[in-house]
């Protein structure tokens, strides 16, 4: 089902092509950081669309906690196979040796260890001048400022006091060795506009976020998935079977599932219409703090 | 956007396709703080049920903290953004928000009004449809309304709507809205916006911004969202001719070579006969491709990849346009220019400009007038200060095709990065060409530089000293001239203090005149390495981007950037003019090294320390050099 020329969402895939063409055009050595949600999903599928009948001009990058749901993983593999795309990925081994896990050392910690830390550790060690994120800006308060062309210092970090004024589309891409930038073409999206998108498009998605019947733990009012036996059941806990699907994907231990009969994608978005309780709620490391989520950009966090 | 969760599944997937049919608007509010421009996108959020009950529950306990309405919800709190600014109670950058009806899909630009942040109101408004201008029904018309009014218009927004918030505060009286609208409708007139419309609410208490209010019967008009639903915002640019600044030279294979950028301006269709506007070389265009398929025709703003009937050369910054209507050609026009740096600029510095994906270097040359942005009275000036806005002459490098912004927003348009820090510093609005390219052809000699150099048995060089006043310049270029005019070398010395007393006369110390001193050294000793001349210039040129312009000027390997590194103790103490003395003593201003900065250089061509040597000494280094790099021969050979 082609989109309306005039439409909104053909407006923002115009838009997001422009932004994925510009970045492969000024910068050196730019990578796509590829989480394997759907934003990262609608984000390839993008990049797939702005360099046809050529191959995306860059790598994807996954940054592999070791926690991610296994249905995550082969996802991903069987993607960058589909579109014979390169795919770095890269593990915090050092984090790994010293067993730094989501259910000891807090998600705050372990976030900072295994994805922030680990994130720096690769764009530094290939080298990359730009590195595409998915974010939106409807997703958080501290995001609604953020540029399409985010300028991180060599530390990866983010001065929300010191960004490059964004004008146009006429974006400034200039670095000096060691600095990058980070790159958010799905900007103006909203999470609305992601899934009619997907749908519009046809776009493969991992089925977690289809309802189905699977394993989960109740912990503080959130349902967990237990996705493999390094799960640990705390005292009174019990595994229930239940229909469930995820709104947002991550690490299974910190991504809280909802109950839901939406087994089919045109379901998932009549449910999240008359939804009455947004996406962020699921991704436990939001909840640490008010301003968390500007915080944790400012150290590197995407 | 809400729905009945009683909807059938079959009405349902109608609905759903229905919705992703929306036009979108994109919006920019402008006002202060106390206007209640936060409350009043937090009650469009809010009404337009996209605010979810988490974020609901968030709130209330926000505001507790931070609240300024009592024990109300304060809606502002949902979109003041960044902590800093939370605590301040102050929105200092841009944000943009997100909401949709079933009509449309919005972007807000929330920016703030004071006059020291017109640069975030210009970004805002850079890629708006249409501005809301808030004004306290209080108030009335203040001098920002006019000036948000202004920078709306400088930027090319259409549309403009007077929203008169806390109509509450005046017992919603029509009579007060009449007045207020009046005044509007007379100023908005100068303007020659599309649209300009008033509407009186009370975004505290959702009075006609979503819905009609009793207390307000007596509007006839929208409400605030009725009219953001149904104003006519398509650009009308689209009707013009297409311009396809090209992005990417898409290569997958020696079978196809096609050119990747998005449509602006109007529809590129199959078989029209283009030029590419640099090289005026023209073709036909062959195939437009998409993933999705080939295009008969792709109208403005789609991205695609055009292919072409003829193999001609064309790169990433190549603008394509139908050949019978094509975009002008120069490396010189005039434009406004919104200043955004605390660094001031001034004329002759030279900054990188991008336009269309396009990346030259240009200098401000003149600044005609600056504009108050209160009154819109033209004023003379030297320089620009950060928020200022000027109507200024720019010269690049090289020709680029542009469009007045008028006609073309993307061709028309351009920022300036600075140099050294990469720092987005300006934005740029083309007026027009000026045909300085194609009236004032460069006069062409029959003999040029490589004779001239031939002539006099030499490689023409800029050498370039660099360093702080009293560090031995002077000295040194003395000596090392000596030693060259021995071999037989044609050389001249251009010395900082000689040229003031003549060609730089009329400068005095000031920063700007500083750059302006440089710069015509710098197109003076260009003119003389264009001679054949081995240049030596004497300058202590404290900033590296006059240093980086004189560089710009010459060929490359002919410039040699030689830093006289010697302290500023050591400096002070010799003191050969007395000077570092008087600016101790407060009698000199802008004394570079006491009250104005030095910019030493960071990857100079030759660096030498001078304490405890001789001037002959370090000539003799600097020769070394140069013979390494071989603008000199071997002292030995030459020697034979």
């Amino acid at each position: 089902m082609p989109i309306n020329p005039s439409s909104h969402l053909k407006r923002l895939e115009n838009e997001s092509i422009q932004i994925i063409r510009e970045v492969a055009a000024e910068c050196r050595n730019p990578v796509m950081l590829y989480s394997i949600g759907k934003d990262s999903a609608v984000m390839l599928h993008l990049a797939l669309k702005a360099f046809y009948p050529s191959k995306p001009p860059f790598p994807l990058l996954h940054v592999d906690t070791t926690w991610k749901f296994r249905e995550m993983i082969s996802f991903r593999d069987t993607i960058a196979e589909k579109y014979g795309l390169e795919l770095i990925v890269h593990t915090n081994e050092e984090g790994v040796r010293q067993g730094i896990n989501p259910f000891d050392h807090g998600s705050s910690n372990y976030t900072h260890v295994m994805k922030t830390e680990t994130l720096k550790a690769a764009l530094t060690e290939h080298g990359f001048d730009a590195a595409f994120g998915g974010a939106r800006r409807d997703e958080e308060k501290s995001r609604a400022k953020e540029r399409v062309f985010s300028f991180r210092t060599s530390s990866h970090s983010w001065d929300p006091k010191n960004q490059r004024p964004e004008l146009w589309n006429n974006y400034n891409a200039r670095v000096k060795p060691g600095e990058s930038i980070r790159a958010f073409p799905l900007s103006n999206w909203t999470e609305l506009d992601i899934w009619q998108y997907i749908l519009a498009e046809e776009i493969d998605i991992v089925p977690l976020y289809l309802a189905a019947r699977r394993p989960v733990v109740n912990r503080g009012g959130l349902l967990i998935m237990v996705d493999d036996e390094r799960f640990r059941l705390e005292p009174g806990e019990q595994i229930d079977e239940k229909m469930v699907r995820f709104r947002t994907l991550g690490c299974y231990p910190l991504t809280a599932a909802i109950e839901s009969e939406a087994t089919t994608l045109p379901e998932v978005v009549r449910e999240m219409l008359i939804a009455r309780t947004s996406e962020r709620h699921g991704r436990l490391i939001d909840h640490d703090d008010a301003a968390s989520m500007e915080k944790k950009k400012r150290d590197g966090y995407f | 956007m809400n729905i009945n969760p009683d909807i059938k599944a079959e009405d349902f997937a109608e609905y759903i396709s229905s919705q992703e049919d929306k036009g979108l608007l994109r919006f920019l509010t402008c006002g202060s703080v106390d206007d209640g421009k936060s409350t009043l996108i937090g009650r469009l959020l809010f009404d337009t049920k996209l605010i979810f009950e988490d974020q609901l529950s968030a709130l209330e306990r926000d505001s507790k903290r931070h609240g300024t309405v009592g024990e109300e919800m304060d809606l502002a709190l949902l979109v003041d953004g960044l902590e800093a600014e939370r605590e301040q109670g102050i929105t200092i950058d841009v944000a943009y928000r997100f909401f949709a009806t079933d009509k449309r899909k919005f972007i807000v630009a929330d920016t703030p009004g004071h006059e020291q942040y017109t640069r975030n109101m210009a970004t805002g408004a850079s890629t708006a449809d249409l501005a809301v201008l808030l004004v306290d029904a209080r108030k009335g018309i203040l001098t920002q309304t006019k000036r948000h009014a202004f920078i709306a218009s400088l930027l090319g927004v259409r549309h403009v709507v007077l929203a008169l918030n806390k109509i509450d505060l005046v017992d919603y009286s029509q009579e007060r809205f009449e007045e207020v609208r009046a005044e509007f409708d007379q100023f908005a007139e100068s303007f020659d916006f599309d649209s300009a419309v008033a509407i009186p609410l009370s975004a505290r208490f959702g009075d006609n911004v979503t819905q009609r209010s009793d207390k307000l019967s007596w509007f006839n008009g929208p409400t605030l969202l009725e009219h953001l639903e149904t104003v006519e915002a398509e650009k009308e640019e689209e009707g013009g001719p297409f311009r396809l600044p090209v992005q990417w030279v898409n290569r997958p294979n020696l079978n196809f070579r096609g050119f990747s950028g998005t449509v602006t301006g109007g529809p590129m269709r199959v078989g029209d006969e283009i030029v590419v506007a640099n090289s005026g070389k023209t073709t036909v265009v062959d195939k437009l491709v998409t993933m999705d398929g080939e295009l008969s025709e792709a109208p403005s703003g789609q991205a695609v990849t055009v292919t072409l009937k003829d193999e001609i050369d064309i790169s990433r910054g190549d603008v394509l346009a139908p050949a019978n209507n094509r975009p002008d050609v120069s490396d010189q026009f005039a434009s406004h220019v919104i200043w955004m740096s605390e660094q001031p600029m001034y004329p002759g510095r030279p900054y990188l400009l991008k336009i269309a994906g396009r990346t030259v270097s240009a200098q401000v040359t003149e600044i005609k007038h600056k504009i108050d942005v209160n009154t819109f009275k033209h004023l003379a000036g030297k320089q620009l200060e950060l928020n200022e806005i000027a109507f200024c002459n720019v010269a690049l490098s090289h020709p680029v095709a542009f469009d007045p912004y008028e006609a073309n927003k993307e061709t028309g348009s351009f920022i300036l990065i600075d140099r050294m820090s990469n720092e987005t510093v300006a934005a740029g609005m083309v007026w027009f060409g000026l045909r300085r390219a194609t009236n004032v052809h460069r006069q062409a000699l029959d003999i040029n530089k490589a004779e001239r150099a031939s002539l006099k048995n030499q490689r023409p060089a800029l050498l370039w000293f660099t360093g702080l006043s009293g560090s031995g310049k002077s000295t040194i270029a003395n000596a090392l001239e000596l030693k060259l005019s021995e071999r037989a070398k044609h050389t001249y010395v251009l010395d900082g203090d000689n040229i003031r007393h003549g060609l730089n006369k009329d400068l005095g110390f000031t920063e700007a005149d500083r750059v302006e001193n440089i710069r015509r050294v710098a197109e003076t000793a260009k003119l003389f390495v264009d001679a054949g001349l081995i240049t030596l210039v004497s300058f202590i040129s404290p900033f590296r981007s006059e240093r980086q312009l004189a560089r710009s000027l010459v060929e490359a390997g002919e410039f040699y950037e030689i830093h006289v590194d010697t302290p500023l103790e050591d400096c002070a103490k010799r003191d050969p003019k007395g000077l570092y003395a008087k600016a101790k003593a407060g009698e000199i201003q802008n004394f570079t090294g006491i009250d104005s900065p030095y910019e030493a250089p960071e990857n100079p061509e030759i660096r030498v320390s001078t304490v405890g040597r001789t001037p002959e000494d370090i000539a003799d280094e600097i020769i070394d050099r140069l013979e390494e790099n071989g603008v000199l021969e071997r002292a030995l050979e030459w020697h034979i």
